[in-house]
């Protein structure tokens, strides 16, 4: 099987091997080998997660009251959405509602956890794969200051001066041999095409995220008790309202704080606005005028998410960002996602390293089954302890592969604005901001960018720009700010309840597990920042009894299925031209746009990834 | 809670150093748990200035920045692979833990804890101190599985000469007059180690194996 067709692409593992590993700069551990044809484009791509994955095997037995504690541990990223996930599941089973107060309190970490996820990942994580650090240290910081007051006008740290000694600390930290973040870049490879004012600009913002982020997380030591693990609750939120009171009075939120986290939100949605959003804007100018528009893959297609951001809680028909799948890249049509129904979302272990009853079945995840086998297929080069090149006819990966309905699909922030869009031209009043986003982002990269940048004007549609890896880029940076913008309504929302006098934040009413039903199941449902999130619960006897999380990066991630249906990771790749065959930075541009987490879509434990990808050209 | 909360909203008095314990790893991996039971430990048994902050930083990586960034004084503890006796104690100071950490690629977390300070160093925020304690590891494949005897034996060492350091530093430890309250805990009273271990899962139950290729990688 050398050769094959599926979801519109062709296969072909004839040519040249290259093989990554580890990818860097993301979260946890990856592989990934690819076939160049004979112009070096890629014609297959084979992604592997090198980690086991058992986190729910160690909640069997346990208190469902303390699960959410365990699954903050899963991932050094996103622990909130985790912690979330689980405590939405287990009051699904439960039949416990929150009070509005708890519903908007988690809406305001929710959405803070996306919009700091979103820049730290952009600015830390990816940009690298846009701008040359290097190359920086040759701007002219006269001239950065002028690109920067045309692509960001309203970002007032812009002056010549200031560009100079950022670049002078750069050039100081570059000489002294510490290059530290930037050790993994291949400065100076032709895909880098952005000139050196705009890496100048970018390594710029790069410090001044870093800087911001740690204010914007603040909002979750505020409603969480502490940071990098906040408290949740089974019922609501684990912190009181006394708006008059002091500290002293032992209730964590009075005016003062409220203040104090409105002002978060209001820096968030500045930078958003003036510098994030900006910046990829131009950034995909540049790259979309030089003709880089490649790593669709499955956007193009097929997208789904569960829905998300209610404006009334447990009405999703009120949801800000709503859910639903698309098929074949017909927009007109959102067919529904439930994630109870057992014929919806399946795992297939078919090309993943653990077992099923029947290997070529897909099982729901209330009936999930984690049981480890690792086993490599007999065209493997290498040992089981050291892979050369993997089989991908056989079992070559930790992650499973779900599906929706049979359909490999892929989720995240562009998932969620394909979908927002197809929805708000349906007229869907909830989502229209989204609508309006992306309108403004194509007139700002088909026109006005190129206009003041002195390039030819395009006149890309929504369809033509979005599914790539830029529109990827693009789609995250708007749904920051975009949830930055939410923040704000529910705050006010939340003032406006306390105003009326209601201060509830919890229900405890089934705290005490004497109250449970001897069975019961439930699922939680979250818009992680890497995308569709849910966690799967059985409760028995007061004891959890099964416990299965299929994590955004599981679908991205996911590895062919039994009918040899590629995971999204894979098709993003296809088709796409590497112009410097063992220094992949266009591979690692696109796999880095999904944001990979790899510890959640496998396991937590991970050798250290500070040392430059191995590549192998054969 | 309070004091955290506290501390993150109004800045210190300025003549105060600001004095930061953080212990990092992931306590589902037996042994990997060292830094944050370290911090578990240190706080159930003490009390310190108002200008001292205990940090499970867990595996958080580039996320820990801030506390990096505003510590004067930083003491971390991590579970570190020396090629020690299991539960032998290193102790690095100062310019020498970015350098080591580097050479010897450490760190067992993804997101190394180098690159995170020397990020802190590029943005012009670094400590001017810093205490490394790491401990060798025995076991760290024992996934749901606690400290085994030797590195549980090794933190009492390391909380000794932390205390030693922070009383240096001005941190003043003074032995707790009553236990610590469960929502005062900078580490989380559901993964408090005892009741850890109590409420683990059999075997049978829950797998407790790794992937052999990151078995045989570490040999």
């Amino acid at each position: 099987m050398s050769t094959y067709s599926t979801q519109g692409f062709d296969l072909n593992n004839t040519g040249r091997r290259i093989v990554v590993d580890p990818v860097t700069r993301i979260e946890g551990h990856m592989r990934v080998e690819v076939n160049l044809d004979a112009n070096n484009v890629i014609r297959n791509a084979v992604s592997t997660g090198t980690m086991w994955r058992g986190l729910e095997v160690i909640l069997k037995g346990r208190d469902p009251r303390d699960a959410w504690a365990f699954v903050e541990r899963i991932c050094g990223v996103c622990t909130g959405c985790h912690a979330l996930a689980s405590v939405r599941s287990v009051e699904d089973a439960l039949g416990i509602r929150i009070p509005p107060n708890a519903h908007l309190i988690r809406e305001m970490m929710a959405k803070t956890l996306q919009v700091h996820d979103h820049a730290v990942h952009f600015y830390h994580l990816h940009a690298l794969d846009w701008v040359d650090v290097v190359s920086a240290l040759k701007a002219d910081p006269k001239r950065t200051s002028e690109l920067q007051q045309t692509v960001s006008p309203a970002h007032p740290l812009s002056s010549p001066g200031y560009f100079r000694d950022v670049q002078n600390r750069l050039k100081k930290f570059v000489e002294s041999g510490q290059l530290g973040p930037f050790m993994n870049g291949y400065w100076g490879n032709p895909a880098y095409q952005l000139p050196p004012e705009a890496n100048l600009m970018a390594v710029t913002h790069y410090l001044e995220a870093l800087d911001l982020q740690k204010e914007w997380v603040k909002i979750h030591t505020i409603f969480g008790g502490k940071n990098p693990h906040p408290n949740y609750l089974v019922g609501g939120v684990p912190c009181a309202i006394n708006i008059d009171g002091d500290l002293a009075a032992g209730a964590p939120l009075n005016m003062e704080r409220l203040n104090f986290v409105r002002a978060r939100i209001d820096e968030a949605l500045t930078f958003c606005r003036n510098v994030y959003v900006p910046d990829v804007l131009a950034i995909g100018t540049i790259y979309k005028q030089k003709g880089w528009l490649h790593g669709g893959g499955l956007s193009a297609t097929n997208v789904m998410d569960y829905g998300t951001y209610a404006k009334v809680n447990y009405d999703d028909s009120t949801n800000q960002l709503p859910g639903g799948a698309i098929l074949n890249g017909n927009w007109d049509e959102i067919l529904p996602v439930d994630a109870r129904d057992p014929e919806q979302v399946q795992e297939f272990v078919t090309h993943s390293w653990y077992n099923y009853p029947d290997n070529d079945k897909g099982l729901h995840p209330w009936d999930g089954i984690t049981e480890p086998n690792y086993e490599l297929g007999a065209k493997t080069k290498g040992t089981r302890t050291n892979i050369e090149e993997v089989d991908e006819s056989a079992k070559y990966s930790w992650v499973k592969s779900p599906r929706w309905r049979g359909h490999a699909m892929e989720v995240g922030p562009l998932a969620r604005y394909i979908l927002g869009y197809a929805h708000a031209l349906k007229g869907n009043p909830h989502c229209q901001r989204v609508k309006e986003q992306l309108e403004g982002s194509l007139r700002a990269v088909n026109l006005d960018l190129p206009k003041a940048l002195g390039l030819a004007e395009t006149n890309l549609s929504a369809k033509q720009l979005l599914p790539s890896t830029i529109g990827r880029t693009l789609t995250r940076a708007l749904e920051a700010e975009y949830c930055a913008e939410m923040m704000v309504d529910d705050w006010n929302e939340l003032m406006t309840n306390i105003r009326n006098g209601d201060r509830a934040t919890a229900n405890v009413e089934k705290w005490d597990p004497s109250t449970w039903p001897a069975e019961a199941k439930g699922v939680g449902i979250v818009a992680a920042p890497r995308g569709a999130l849910g966690h799967w619960i059985r409760i028995k006897n007061g004891k959890i009894e099964n416990y299965q999380c299929v994590v955004p990066s599981t679908w991205n991630g996911s590895p062919r299925d039994a009918k040899g249906q590629i995971g999204a990771f894979e098709a993003a790749l296809m088709n796409t031209p590497v112009a410097v065959p063992d220094q992949p930075v266009e591979i690692l541009r696109t796999l880095h746009s999904f944001d990979p987490c790899m510890a959640c879509a496998t396991h937590v434990m991970s050798e250290d990834g500070a040392e430059l990808s191995t590549v192998k050209v054969s | 809670m309070t004091r955290m909360v506290e501390t993150a909203m109004s800045p210190l008095q300025p003549t105060l150093p600001q004095i930061t314990v953080l212990g990092i790893g992931n306590l589902l991996w037996a042994d990997e748990g060292f830094g944050v039971r370290c911090v578990e430990a240190l706080q159930q048994r003490y009390e310190f200035a108002d200008n001292v902050a205990l940090i499970d930083g867990g595996t958080q990586g580039l996320y820990l920045i801030q506390h990096v960034q505003q510590a004067d004084y930083l003491l971390i503890f991590d579970a570190v692979d020396y090629n020690l006796a299991p539960g032998e104690l290193k102790f690095i100071a100062d310019d020498d833990v970015p350098k080591f950490l580097g050479i010897k690629k450490l760190s067992l977390h993804q997101t190394g804890f180098q690159e995170v300070l020397m990020l802190a160093q590029l943005t012009g925020h670094y400590p001017t101190r810093v205490l490394l304690i790491g401990c060798q590891p025995e076991n760290m494949m024992d996934y749901g599985g606690s400290l085994r005897p030797s590195v549980r034996a090794a933190m009492e060492g390391a909380l000794d000469e932390a205390l030693r350091v922070l009383e240096s530093w001005g941190a003043a430890p003074h032995k707790r007059a009553s236990p610590l309250a469960g929502e005062e805990a900078v580490t989380l009273p559901h993964l408090e180690l005892q009741r850890y271990e109590n409420e683990r899962p059999s075997e049978q139950q829950a797998c407790r194996i790794g992937d052999e290729r990151i078995l045989a990688r570490r040999a």
